[in-house]
Order: C-alpha cells, then structure tokens, then sequence
C-alpha cells in the first residue's frame, strides 16, 4: 500500500524540476536524507510549501545556488578516519610506487580537507611530484573552498592528532600559517591539484586514473545510482588500481561486488580485479 | 495491535541494560525486526552488535548501508552515522548535522521507518537523558503507526519518555516487563 502524500509528490516535482532546469540529478538520491534536507530546507529559506520553494528555485539560479547548499553535505576533516590513512600509507603507497606516473581521483572532494590530506601524505612518501590530483564535486561553493584551502584554525588540534594517528611523519604545523583566526594551507600542496565540476550522476569518465578516493559520498546515493558510479569508477581505474571508499560503505550490495577485491577490509581499500 | 512488520527503539542513558532486558524477554525466534538507535560517547568504536549478541545468543548485527531489512535480526546503529529506512525497506546511513548532539538520531530512523513502514510499525522510546525521539515517535503515530514509551517512573533517566509524552498520546505507556509481554504475543507478518 503506498500513500503518497502531498510532501512525496513535491519533492519529486522538485526534484524533477532541479534536473530539468539546472541538469543536477538528485533523482536517484536516497530518499530519507534528501526529504529531511529539503524539509530543512523550506524551514530556513521561511517557505510555507515545498511547491513554493520549487517555484522560487525554478524562477532564481540564485536561489538554487543557496539550495544546493542544503541538498549537498560538506562534512569534512583533514585525515578523517586516521586509521584509513594510515592503510593508505602502508598498504599502497609501497604498490603506487611502481608506477612512473600516477592520476588520483578524488570524487566528491567537498571542501577539499580530503584532498590536502592526501597531497600531504603523498609528498611525505615522495610521490606528489609525479602525481595529477583531480578533485572534483557537484557544489561550487565547495569547490572553491577547496581551491583557497583555508580553514578555521580551531580545528588544527583535531586535524593535527588525525594527522599523528595517521602515520603523519612531521609537525602538522609546517603545512599552514595562521592568519585571523584561520589556518592557511601551504599553497604548493595543490601545485598538482586540477579542480572540476564532475557529476557521478550525469558525466562520464574523463580519465584513467590508478586510484580513485570517494567517500561519504556513495551513502547518499540510491542502488541504481551507486552502481552508475561503481561503474565509472571501474572504467577510470587502470588494471589493479585502487579504490577508497568511507568507513561505511562497500561494492558488496552492489553490480560490481565481484569487480573487485578487499585489499584491507576495515579501511575499505578496495582494488580492481 | 496488528500486522506489525518492523519495531524501532530508541534509547540513550541506561539504554543498554532497559534493552538487554527487554530483548531477554523475548522467544529466541521472535521474527519482527528490531531496529534500534542507542546513543553513545563519540569516538568510541561500537562493540554494541558483538556485546548484544553475545549476551542474547541470538543475531544481532550493525545496520549496513543498502542492506535490506530482513526478519528475525536485531540492527544497530553503527557510530557517527545517522541511520534511516528507505521505502523499499533497505537501510541508508548519512552524515547530516547531528540531532541534539547525536548522530546516529532516533528521531531520524523514527521519521524514516514511519515513511517506510506506515500501519506496519511499532515505535518503543525508552529511557534517556535528552530529547531525541519525541518527535520520531510522534511522526510514527501520525503515519498510523503505533507507539510505546517506557513508564518514566521506572525508566533509569526520565527525560526521553517525558519528552515523548509531551508531544504525543502513546498507544501504550508500561514499565520495561509491560513492554516486552506485548512485543512477545506480536504475531509477524507481511502482507
């Protein structure tokens, strides 16, 4: 028995209206974050209806920058989830080594703490020269965020002891200078760093690349969507490369469950087969 | 009370025990599907499926992303995720912002399963030292759902079931033995 109430048909004429308009496809989002976000949404922007919010979307490109902000989750840290890193540095680092030159891929970068992670790590372990980051997210604003690198400075301490957990192998205050309340990152991280607007719901592959970094990102997606992304992931990856995914998140419900292998299981490095 | 396919359970301070207690007092083949939300300290790794299990005897597993719902099985809410039932009854897991301090929220999975579930679910609040979960248990009811909240008298920390009460009329309010009489004569099925 399905009752779709009012609420259910508007997000759906939202979501629709979204893609038709704007080309971002939330359609094969999961459902119970995307109603909470965009309920969220409707509280802040004083909305008495979804169906109004959609009509001011629909009429003002500007309005939907300002919902793009709610519908996408910028939770980020720098090293999160140290133990990660730190299979990362002793589990790959010595295989990425034998490659002459390397593509890393991080999908859905965010606000970039991600990837100034990895370029740390990458250069510890003499790598970054030979290394083209591309990181890439749906949101704008994050992107940008991601391209100046600057951070609040209160969350150095929590970064710092993630970077020391995570096999950092010098003081995590070399690679940023304080300035008002604000941690600026060492510029030269992202010498190789190209940032881009990438969908995993509607673009292609652009690249082959030997490792490909995307977490949190999958958990919001639906089966059909998750699978779209396993898939692209696969075509990008050269033979035997690599693929990170969040704590939480596994090819193991998915179409290419069988396309790849667990490298380290609790740090869900995965590797193509 | 009917026809219930999934029960949800909510619970912080002095959740552990008021939960052993109530899962012992079920048949070790109780078929409907426990989903529970039980508040922890941050950062600490969730032992809480391998300590249930181990102290029922009985499945008991943390929530994976995109898994199916599936009969007979006790779910937790893994650490640092908020955890939501989808309409086709799969588990989805998310980082949004946290609910009165805590990811994974109750009034999240409460919402999410009410939408999934409608009629078919049974929401049980017990005890607890914040809000979470009032408004999750209100949205059960108001799906159709039914609804049980422990007797605040009993409970070890009053102020979840008070909460609750605030908001909403329960179907049921019973001391923790109360509760798990009636989850224990429930019949599962779907239809």
């Amino acid at each position: 028995m399905t009752i779709e109430r009012n609420t259910d048909i508007e997000i759906r004429l939202l979501i629709e209206a979204i893609y038709l308009k704007y080309s971002y496809d939330f359609r094969d989002y999961s459902g119970a974050s995307i109603k909470r976000r965009v309920l969220h949404a409707v509280r802040q922007f004083g909305c008495t209806t979804i169906s109004a919010l959609q009509e001011r979307v629909l009429h003002d490109p500007g309005m939907f920058m300002q919902l793009l902000q709610f519908l996408t989750i910028p939770v980020s840290e720098m090293f999160r989830d140290p133990e990660y890193f730190l299979a990362l540095r002793q589990e790959v680092v010595p295989l990425l080594r034998t490659w002459p030159s390397l593509k890393v891929w991080i999908a859905g970068c965010s606000t970039g703490e991600e990837v100034y992670s990895m370029a740390i790590l990458l250069r510890e372990e003499g790598l970054l020269e030979r290394t083209i980051i591309y990181a890439t997210d749906i949101n704008p604003s994050s992107l940008e965020k991601a391209k100046q690198g600057i951070y609040s400075l209160q969350n150095m301490h929590t970064y710092a002891e993630n970077y020391r957990k995570a096999g950092g192998l010098r003081d995590f205050s070399e690679y940023y200078t304080s300035a008002y309340g604000n941690a600026i990152l060492d510029s030269s991280l992202r010498d190789n760093v190209t940032f881009a607007d990438h969908s995993l719901a509607t673009d292609s592959v652009f690249s082959e690349t030997q490792l490909i970094c995307c977490r949190n990102v999958l958990i919001y997606f639906n089966k059909t969507l998750q699978d779209r992304a396993f898939g692209l992931f696969h075509e990008s990856l050269c033979h035997r490369g690599f693929l990170l995914l969040g704590s939480k998140e596994t090819v193991d419900f998915s179409a290419y469950a069988d396309r790849f292998q667990v490298l380290v299981k609790p740090a869900r490095i995965y590797r193509k087969s | 009370m009917n026809g219930i396919e999934a029960i949800t359970l909510g619970a912080s301070a002095g959740g552990v025990s008021a939960l052993l207690s109530l899962f012992h007092a079920l048949p070790q083949d109780f078929q409907i599907p426990l989903l529970c939300v039980l508040h922890l300290p941050d950062g600490r790794h969730s032992q809480l499926a391998e300590v249930f299990s181990r102290r029922l005897g009985r499945p008991v597993c943390e929530a994976q992303d995109k898994q199916a719902v599936a009969p007979g099985l006790i779910y937790f809410a893994g650490p640092g995720y908020h955890l939501s039932v989808e309409r086709d009854r799969s588990f989805s897991l998310s980082q949004e912002e946290r609910v009165f301090f805590s990811r994974p929220s109750i009034d999240f999975l409460f919402a999410s399963a009410a939408d999934a579930y409608g009629p078919a679910l049974l929401g049980v609040l017990l005890t607890g030292a914040n809000e979470d979960g009032a408004r999750g248990l209100a949205q059960i009811k108001h799906l159709g759902g039914h609804t049980i909240i422990q007797d605040p008298r009993e409970a070890q920390v009053a102020t979840m079931p008070k909460a609750a009460l605030a908001l909403h009329r329960p179907d049921y309010i019973l001391p923790l033995s109360g509760i798990g009489q009636l989850l224990a004569k429930l019949e599962y099925s779907t239809c």
